[in-house]
């Protein structure tokens, strides 16, 4: 006897066929992916053209400046990040293929950041020496890094929500902005402990249970914004 | 017990007729408190030891600055009572919560710049309180403009819903942000239920101002629903027959 086998994909293999496809379609277009990135290093460029150059300078505003870059890369990257798959389709089949809509999201928030936080942390220490930091790049790294995936995950709420309305760029950034700050403070005081070397684990603590909280909440809140958005 | 009045307050006819009778006992019952308690804190309460004469601005201060936080509270409340169980006054209130706490969060940054001249030398301080609640301010305007980018009121509804939701977060922020950080701004001197640090005689007309102000906002929660009201039901055939 023959049965119809119905597959029914675990969580896991869900995640790795987003991925994939996310991966995919980035090496596709490979010079979009890399805009954010360029956006980055001009961003910070523009901080010693605007004050004073000299490295002693630059060293005071580094923490804030990397920050304030990192933050408007993010922003700027985080508005394609549903809005072609909304506008061709694919969304809509996600939202109906009956698999778990948070899941599906959270997977191709984990994706984009892959493909736009992670570049940004490894060029971070390149751009850093531009801002006369000396030692702690190790853990100016893994700072970003946490910090740059809760501005993923927040980006992704608000992407979600504004995805819906023509024009929400500006809207986004409004939304967002306010939301993120925490991550801006505490991302730049941790970068400060590791310039000076000091030990910056409690920060870095904090911003690790960010990152997890955000981890567990905001891809409900992608999904209900999602629903609303593609009705 | 029975809920039935509950659902019929929750139907737009009786809501509307409900703030309409509301509305004026909440504003002069507001009104008369904030006139004696304005009265007993300009003219009666003694000077404070330190501040003198400054610190009588905390009857205006500390009522717009603890309402700021209960009316954004509240937003998000109603909003998520309306997205759960799909209730349009929820929306309703929660749409009409967003102007007012917009006010109260400017008015409690302005006054405690005002009071933060004299007595810091500085009108703003970058402080864990005070850029905390500038941040409230920035949600309260997104909710506005979110709400404004959507042509239909429904979708508005929900997508706001889900800010106002996620924007909680910054309220217990600024709360306990002069206990988490060390804050210029001083910490909690008013406590309800525990005992407080300020002298009795300060302390009753601000507890009378902080009520006579959620009566005052109250009262414009009234009107501010009826508008909402207003705004959604005007197609509707009960707005004709209606006599209030």
């Amino acid at each position: 006897m023959m049965q119809p086998v119905r597959h029914t994909p675990g969580p896991l293999h869900l995640a790795a066929v987003v991925l994939m496809r996310e991966l995919r379609l980035a090496l596709r277009r490979w010079d979009q992916v890399l805009q954010p990135l360029i956006f980055f290093v001009v961003v910070v460029t523009l901080f010693p053209l605007a004050t004073n150059p000299e490295l002693s300078a630059l060293r005071h505003i580094a923490p804030g400046v990397l920050w304030v870059a990192a933050m408007l890369a993010s922003l700027l990257a985080a508005d394609a990040l549903f809005r072609p798959d909304v506008e061709d389709g694919t969304m809509e089949q996600w939202v109906l293929s009956g698999q778990p809509l948070p899941w599906l999201l959270f997977s191709k928030s984990l994706a984009h950041w892959l493909l736009t936080g992670l570049p940004l942390v490894l060029v971070t220490p390149v751009v850093a020496v531009s801002l006369g930091v000396e030692q702690g790049f190790g853990t100016i790294m893994m700072v970003l890094a946490l910090g740059t995936g809760v501005l993923t995950l927040l980006g992704a709420v608000g992407a979600a929500l504004t995805v819906g309305l023509r024009r929400g760029n500006m809207l986004m950034a409004l939304l967002v902005l306010p939301l993120e700050m925490p991550v801006l403070i505490f991302g730049a005081q941790a970068v400060e402990s590791a310039m000076r070397n000091e030990p910056a684990l409690g920060i870095i603590s904090l911003l690790a249970s960010v990152l997890l909280l955000a981890m567990i909440l905001t891809p409900f809140a992608m999904a209900a914004s999602m629903r609303i958005s593609i009705e | 017990m029975n809920w039935i009045w509950f659902h019929k307050l929750a139907s737009p006819p009786s809501a509307y007729v409900f703030a309409t009778r509301l509305r004026p006992w909440l504003f002069w019952v507001s009104v008369v408190m904030m006139l004696w308690a304005a009265y007993q804190g300009l003219f009666v309460v003694p000077l404070d030891y330190q501040q003198k004469d400054a610190f009588r601005i905390i009857y205006v201060h500390v009522p717009v600055a603890s309402l700021s936080l209960l009316v954004y509270s509240m937003m998000a409340i109603a909003a998520a009572i309306g997205l759960i169980w799909r209730m349009k006054l929820a929306h309703a209130v929660a749409a009409a919560c967003a102007m007012p706490g917009a006010i109260l969060t400017t008015l409690a940054l302005a006054t405690g710049s005002i009071w933060g001249k004299p007595m810091w030398g500085a009108w703003w301080a970058w402080d864990a309180r005070l850029t905390s609640e500038l941040i409230l301010l920035f949600l309260y305007l997104g909710y506005m403009a979110l709400r404004a980018s959507f042509d239909d009121i429904g979708r508005a509804d929900r997508a706001s819903a889900i800010l106002a939701i996620v924007g909680i977060v910054n309220v217990p922020i600024v709360k306990y942000s002069v206990v988490w950080w060390n804050s210029l701004h001083q910490g909690q001197t008013l406590s309800l239920f525990g005992k407080s640090e300020i002298d009795p005689s300060m302390a009753t007309p601000l507890v009378v101002m902080i009520f006579a102000f959620l009566l005052f906002f109250g009262a414009v929660l009234c009107d501010g629903l009826r508008a909402e009201i207003l705004r959604r039901e005007r197609n509707a055939s009960w707005l004709s027959e209606l006599k209030v």
